[in-house]
């Protein structure tokens, strides 16, 4: 392989499309005779309808017709989830919609209004009335607390983990911190709202969807509608940002399905922003527990890191909340324990880096007071309790360069400049602060289906339904085939976003890349095999007698003796070639499980902020950032860097500004806009500066490890670290809001 | 039902709709430009950005029937001749200002008419002046704190416009 476009900062292949406003999302497909669907949501938490009086929206102008649980066609109900069907992983709620009287969370959908035009559906869906007989609901994060039980593990997510006698080593310990951390729900608030359009012909269904999984919510849909999975198209090629919330399949995606049947039209249902909040789930809140014991030179000899989060009785999660400090600290005494307490609220669903965000928040915000406590440099203290092994179990890591990226994190952020006395640094009204906090996300893969075609022209088909949430997903694959076939970049064409494509991975778990990156690979070998058993075949090749010739120039090369794959398949009179890879979830289970039991992979990084408090407001701003990661081979500089800072962007808002408000009295989310949850805007953003290591790991593919999730991780814990030393005052709830900072 | 004409791109266009209708519902449900993004409808993310006499407005906000007198441009016609690109939709492709691009014409609409207003002088937060200012990144990041990405994209975004402004500048 010649390596001529794997690590450069390529533009994205799909650039023109999205600048020019050519590339069209799942609202924006025109069928002829097409119909509009607006939600009702309900107004309760709990209990069951007993009366719906839907006569004035039935005569409002426009309207086609108003669907409830009293005459919409019943689907099936949800299958329960089990390892054995995979497609369960991504069932939203259990809640059968408008097949039950039923309601199980404030926001739940109960009717749906299907209209000649948008206007005419959201007009209609507010003349719908719904009585209701309520009952008592559980709601309320912070008081169901106490009543949390063990969270159950398995094998690849374990929720608890004992080494030693961590409390009695904590209560023997030198010097040591205990603190309780809490962090609020959060949304994901892709900018794209949560859209369908549903087709159907028969018994035969065309979906435009907005999703980051394909393949999956295609086996879902199939299921709930009694149809063959072959008798659905999802065409899902650009989504307009995911981080989670479109994993799932949710109320819109069902019941635009179901409308299109009910009305026998075309249906297009574009959730509104509310209606994102009230029927797509959301980031778990969290209670954390942090106690760390050191000897007077700050080696660790207790760590205890126990959560309790949520989940609801419709469904949701455990989060892998303690995940990171099973890796990130030697320790002789480790305990962790997640705990979850289930709430009449839409389930909780995964949103970038789920558990792992909120967990790094708290463990990396303790080793900080720890480092105060030791009057030690943080660096340091993390450098003294950096682990050779993973600390739970002794496996080897695949790759950790976190001391590598402490060190240039320092030198390229000026960490030496800092004065570690709080309130010391200062810049006129401004309270000058540093923290530094590690970064820290499992690798990932699935199996991910591929097929690669080389043309007698020379031209290059990537085919895999892979999905473009941001991710620069078919520019990657490109870079990479286009370096293992030695083919100019401009000759590949990659083709995503497709159920009628080899089935891609989902978009979750940062591990779309080195998934589909695997088959490409191995496709393009076997490609290069058929390419060179063909030229042999002929007296007349060059390539006669070669036996391991490199893929360049357009073709196969030792030396000077070779010639290209068009004079190849010319001769062979052949009009393409083609190969496939990938699938196999047998012998990919197998290798999964292999692999975890020799190795702990994972990507990591330091993270180095600069935050400015305002003295007399308690305002506080990001004024400079430097993350350095070790993630591996760096495939695309630029689509890499930007997913980094992607994340990070997001942390920041995890810190300073974002939290679900759920009413603790009705279980509705009161600030569903994006006028009140604030997510960070230009201003809120300094320069990043973002570096990565870039060494391969050498059992990943191409030695890449997954981008998407590691650049938020430890990022709550950089900024409170930076407010701690701006200001003497640790804050341990998030958002870190002025109001938890006066006086100052 | 009201009947207008709206000159839209550069092209006359006959529009039958109710006077409720948003700006951005007649441009993407019934002009078909769904280059004009919606993402609140409520005017707090300006994904739906177009430019009204050159002025940038959240056509969320906007009802159809005002705008019947004035010169519609959205993404699909900002671009300086035919099958052309605007400079800056090439600096937002060089700088990687966008991942998943949905709110990306907005972003751009937004970037070109700010350039414009601040070339006419118009004063923002921070600069609390009314000569001359100078275009500094935080000038650039307050003026185009109306237009919210999820991705991240703000680094990549603040380039590209400081590489249009430096092309632009005299």
């Amino acid at each position: 392989m010649s390596i001529k476009y794997v690590g450069r900062p390529v533009d994205r292949l799909d650039g023109r499309d999205k600048t020019t406003g050519r590339a069209r999302f799942a609202a924006e497909h025109d069928y002829p005779d097409l119909a509009h669907a607006a939600l009702v949501h309900s107004t309760i938490a709990r209990g069951r309808i007993t009366a719906v009086d839907a006569d004035a929206a039935r005569a409002a102008k426009g309207v086609i017709e108003v669907l409830t649980h009293e005459n919409a066609p019943a689907m099936k109900p949800p299958p329960s989830r089990s390892l054995l069907n995979l497609s369960t992983m991504v069932i939203g709620t259990s809640v059968n919609y408008l097949a039950t009287d039923e309601v199980h969370w404030n926001g739940q959908p109960v009717a749906v209004v299907v209209a000649e035009s948008p206007e005419a559906a959201r007009h209609a869906a507010g003349l719908v009335r719904i009585t209701y007989e309520e009952l008592p609901a559980v709601v309320d994060f912070a008081a169901e607390e106490p009543n949390a039980t063990p969270q159950k593990g398995n094998a690849l997510m374990p929720a608890a983990a004992d080494k030693g006698d961590a409390e009695a080593a904590l209560a023997a310990a030198a010097v040591s911190v205990d603190l309780r951390f809490t962090t609020p729900p959060h949304n994901h608030n892709a900018i794209e709202p949560h859209a369908t359009t549903a087709v159907w012909d028969g018994d035969r269904l065309t979906l435009h969807e907005s999703t980051q999984s394909i393949t999956w919510l295609r086996s879902h849909v199939a299921q709930r509608f009694g149809v063959p999975e072959q008798n659905i198209h999802v065409l899902s090629p650009y989504v307009g940002g995911g981080f989670g919330g479109k994993g799932s399949v949710w109320a819109g995606t069902l019941l635009a399905v179901l409308a299109a049947r009910a009305t026998k039209r075309p249906v297009r249902l574009a959730l509104t922003r509310a209606g994102v909040y009230h029927t797509v789930g959301g980031r778990t809140p969290s209670t954390q527990r942090v106690a760390l014991g050191a000897d007077s030179g700050g080696k660790l000899t207790a760590l205890i890191h126990t959560s309790v989060a949520r989940t609801a009785r419709v469904g949701g999660g455990g989060e892998q909340i303690t995940s990171a400090s099973r890796h990130l600290y030697d320790s002789p005494n480790i305990r962790l324990r997640q705990s979850l307490v289930q709430l009449d609220l839409i389930s909780n669903t995964f949103m970038r880096a789920p558990g792992e965000s909120i967990g790094t928040y708290a463990l990396e915000s303790a080793m900080d007071e720890l480092a105060c406590e030791l009057g030690m440099d943080p660096i340091e203290l993390r450098m003294l309790n950096e682990p050779a092994r993973n600390p739970m179990d002794g496996k080897r890591f695949a790759h950790r360069m976190l001391r590598e990226a402490y060190e240039v994190g320092a030198e390229r952020f000026g960490w030496r400049e800092r004065d570690p006395r709080p309130g010391s640094m200062r810049d006129g009204r401004w309270l000058v602060g540093m923290g530094v906090a590690s970064a820290y996300h499992p690798a990932f893969q699935l199996p991910a289906s591929v097929t690669v075609r080389l043309g007698a022209d020379g031209g290059v088909v990537v085919r895999c339904g892979l999905h473009e949430i941001g991710v620069g997903a078919a520019t990657v694959q490109a870079q990479i085939a286009a370096d293992e076939l030695g083919v100019p970049l401009e000759s590949v064409r990659v083709e995503i976003g497709d159920s009628e494509l080899p089935a891609g991975p989902m978009a979750g778990g940062s591990g779309q890349t080195a998934s589909a990156a695997a088959s490409v690979l191995e496709a393009c070998r076997k490609l290069r095999r058929s390419a060179l058993d063909l030229a042999r075949k002929s007296p007349d090749s060059p390539l006669r007698g070669v036996r391991d010739p490199q893929a360049r120039d357009g073709g196969l090369y030792q030396g000077s003796r070779g010639e290209t794959y068009a004079a190849i398949l010319a001769r062979a009179g052949r009009d393409h070639l083609e190969a496939a890879a990938g699938g196999g979830m047998l012998r990919f289970m197998a290798k999964t499980v292999r692999d975890r039991r020799r190795w702990v992979k994972a990507a990591s990084g330091a993270h180095f902020c600069e935050v400015r408090v305002d003295r007399d407001t308690g305002e506080v701003r990001v004024s400079r950032w430097t993350g350095v990661f070790d993630v591996g081979t760096v495939i695309n500089e630029k689509t890499v860097a930007s997913q980094l800072r992607g994340g990070i962007v997001m942390g920041i808002g995890l810190a300073l500004s974002e939290e679900a408000l759920v009413d603790p009295r009705s279980g509705r989310i009161v600030n569903a806009s994006l006028a009140d949850y604030h997510v960070p805007v230009h201003a809120d953003v300094p320069r990043i500066d973002v570096h990565c290591l870039d060494e391969p790991d050498p059992t990943m593919p191409l030695g890449l490890v997954g981008v998407g999730e590691v650049g938020i991780t430890g990022v709550g814990a950089a900024v409170a670290n930076a407010v701690r030393h701006a200001t003497g005052k640790r804050v341990t709830d998030l958002p870190i809001t002025l109001d938890k900072l006066l006086p100052l | 039902m009201t009947e207008l004409r709206m000159r839209v791109n550069g092209v006359t266009r006959t529009l039958d709709i109710e006077p409720w209708v948003s700006l951005l519902d007649a441009l993407r449900d019934h002009l078909g430009l769904t280059g004009p993004k919606k993402g609140c409808d409520q005017g707090a993310c300006g994904a739906c950005t177009v430019l009204a006499d050159g002025v940038r407005i959240n056509a969320c906000l906007a009802l159809a029937v005002q705008y019947a007198d004035k010169e519609i441009t959205t993404i699909e016609g900002i671009a300086k001749g035919e099958d052309g690109t605007h400079p800056m939709q090439e600096a937002f492709v060089r700088h990687d200002g966008f991942q998943c691009g949905y709110c990306t014409s907005g972003q751009i609409c937004s970037a070109v008419a700010m350039l414009t207003e601040h070339a006419a002088g118009m004063p923002s937060a921070v600069t609390p002046t009314t000569d001359r200012i100078e275009l500094t990144d935080d000038e650039i990041r307050e003026r185009m704190s109306g237009n919210l990405c999820r991705c991240g994209a703000y680094n990549g975004i603040l380039d590209a416009i400081k590489d249009v402004a430096a092309q632009e500048a005299p």
